[in-house]
């Protein structure tokens, strides 16, 4: 059975998935509704830097925030400053690397499923007299449900089988960064394959249930794109 | 109510639309396709914006060089050429939408009216995706109404429906221009549906408003290039009158004369256009009563003007309302036929649109 260390980093992993998710849906959306609208020239430049997290190794992302948190870094020294702890290794630094690292897993859907709605039935609205942050909320809102449910599916799993960032910035502090994804390594590693298996195993079916959950829900499922 | 508009659209060329219109029953906008009707009719509501553009509806200045207001703050209606129902809504929900969002003294229009004027009663629990064509389209305006607008901009609203949807469509159309009293722009390329639905017309040609005005004076002036069409018509309005049951025959009365049309009885009373193709008239010198013909009327030449060497089309007046009869150009010599002459116009065939 689980060990109450292996708990501990399961309830830890879950906490980290749903916090970053939580947080990425509510920097996502006003984001991707900037994405799926704009006619701003550059905005592409914007998607690019949404997909980096897709194409780079977690060790790169890892690597450079570890530099930016850290006690010697602009944002931990920031932090000092005002007397509070550094960021790294710490969760609230987990939080910020796994906001970055699961972005484009948010945000893409989420524009896809606004710009999927098209321009009709938002100028519709504006005809009926809805003004935009109104046709945002009554009518934007309830026709990309689908993307929100994507969104958060995707971001939540993607969180919960991070490995590379946390290991560079996270460490192994059980309770405070000592993630599921770590703690299986750390198994493997002492040749504890039955607990290994155990975790490995949860984390499979938790994915693969998450996953089952999305595509039941919702035909018109897409694959996040680079 | 009064519209003018100065419009200047940069698209490929740019199109510089002026008018000064009575907005009053419906008003076609009509052109071949391409020629900027729906930019138009975008700019109208304020879903487009262009510079160097001024429009004034009634008493409210909705853009000027200081002014442009947002389409949600103005008093209009927009029925799209293509379905653009909330799918997450369903009819009633789709019918209240702009209902909820205007003050309760501008409520004119009470919902159950819309509903009922057009015929939605039992349909309100549905979801738009399990609508026929015809049904979004009546949903789409009875949503466009609820919300009592003082301007009903129509885009194509029959365009993507077929023959037998557009047929079904029409009477709603009328009706609501008859009960409602709300002036409509109306948007189309169609010779049927401005025939039937349009009282005036505002003509797009060559990047200008070329002309506006009463439609059956339009499509017979000899400077626009509606009269010249080889389909060129004339438009009558009518009243049914009586009816011979041993004939079955109707007599309609216009301002024309009395039209004797066959076929099924029409109510009473009725309002209805006829339309006269200018290939079905002819014309003779002489009343003659050895014809199989039974709409002959005197008239009079107002106007002669050819369209190739073989064809002419003659601009009569019948009761001082012009009509166009197309003749060959051998005719026209044997007859002698000249302005102010007195002739007879001989009508074929009568199209009842109704």
């Amino acid at each position: 059975m689980f060990t109450s260390a292996d708990l501990t980093a399961l309830f830890l992993t879950l906490k980290l998935a749903f916090v970053t998710t939580l947080i990425l849906l509510i920097i996502g959306t006003p984001l991707a509704w900037f994405l799926a609208r704009s006619r701003w020239r550059y905005k592409f430049f914007l998607e690019a830097l949404v997909a980096l997290p897709l194409v780079l190794p977690p060790t790169v992302l890892g690597f450079y925030l570890l530099l930016m948190l850290g006690t010697n870094g602009p944002l931990g020294a920031l932090m000092q400053s005002i007397g509070a702890e550094p960021l790294a290794f710490s969760f609230t630094g987990l939080v910020i690397g796994s906001v970055i690292y699961s972005m484009p897993f948010v945000i893409q859907p989420l524009q896809d499923a606004f710009n999927n709605i098209g321009r009709r039935p938002l100028e519709a609205a504006a005809t009926l007299g809805a003004s935009p942050l109104d046709r945002f909320f009554t009518i934007a809102l309830p026709l990309a449900r689908q993307g929100f449910l994507t969104a958060l599916v995707l971001g939540f799993a993607h969180t919960l089988g991070e490995f590379g960032v946390v290991l560079m910035i996270g460490g192994n502090i059980p309770g405070e960064t000592k993630v599921l994804s770590i703690a299986i390594y750390e198994h493997v590693e002492t040749l504890e394959y039955a607990n290994a298996h155990l975790l490995s195993a949860s984390l499979v079916l938790l994915s693969f249930l998450m996953l089952i959950a999305v595509y039941a829900l919702n035909g018109r499922f897409k694959v996040v794109r680079l | 109510m009064r519209i003018k508009a100065q419009f200047k659209i940069e698209r490929a060329d740019i199109l510089n639309f002026n008018f000064d219109i009575a907005a009053e029953g419906i008003t076609a906008i009509f052109g071949v396709s391409g020629c900027g009707k729906t930019s138009l009719l975008r700019a109208i509501a304020g879903l487009e914006k262009h510079n160097e553009s001024t429009l004034q509806v009634g008493d409210d200045v909705w853009q000027d060089e200081n002014v442009f207001l947002p389409p949600h703050q103005r008093s209009i209606g927009f029925v799209f050429q293509e379905a653009s129902l909330f799918e997450h809504l369903n009819v009633k929900g789709n019918i209240e939408y702009g209902f909820k969002r205007i003050t309760a003294e501008s409520k004119k229009i009470p919902l159950d009216k819309v509903i009922s004027l057009l015929g939605l009663q039992s349909l309100l629990e549905r979801k738009p995706a399990f609508l026929s064509g015809g049904e979004r389209q009546r949903v789409e305006i009875a949503r466009a109404l609820a919300a009592s607008p003082n301007l009903l901009l129509m885009d194509e609203p029959l365009a993507s429906l077929d023959q037998e949807r557009k047929d079904e469509l029409f009477p709603y159309i009328e009706a609501l221009n008859k009960e409602m009293n709300i002036p409509i722009l109306y948007v189309s390329h169609s010779n049927e549906e401005i025939g039937r639905l349009a009282d005036q017309l505002l003509l797009i040609e060559d990047a200008v408003i070329k002309a506006s005005g009463p439609i059956s004076e339009l499509l017979t002036r000899s400077d626009l290039s509606l009269a010249h069409r080889r389909q060129a018509e004339s438009l009558i309005f009518a009243t049914a009158e009586k009816y011979d049951e041993g004939f079955q025959l109707n007599f309609l009365h216009t301002d024309l004369g009395t039209f004797v049309v066959p076929g099924k009885e029409l109510n009473k009373g009725k309002r209805l256009r006829l339309r006269l193709a200018a290939q079905d008239i002819s014309i003779t010198l002489e009343a003659q009563n050895d014809t199989s013909i039974l709409n002959i009327f005197p008239a009079k030449v107002d106007e002669l003007y050819s369209e190739n060497n073989a064809q002419l089309t003659v601009r009569l007046l019948i009761n001082n309302l012009p009509v166009l009869a197309k003749i060959t150009l051998k005719s026209a010599d044997n007859l002698k036929l000249e302005k102010g002459k007195a002739v007879f116009a001989q009508i074929k065939s009568v199209a009842v649109l109704a």
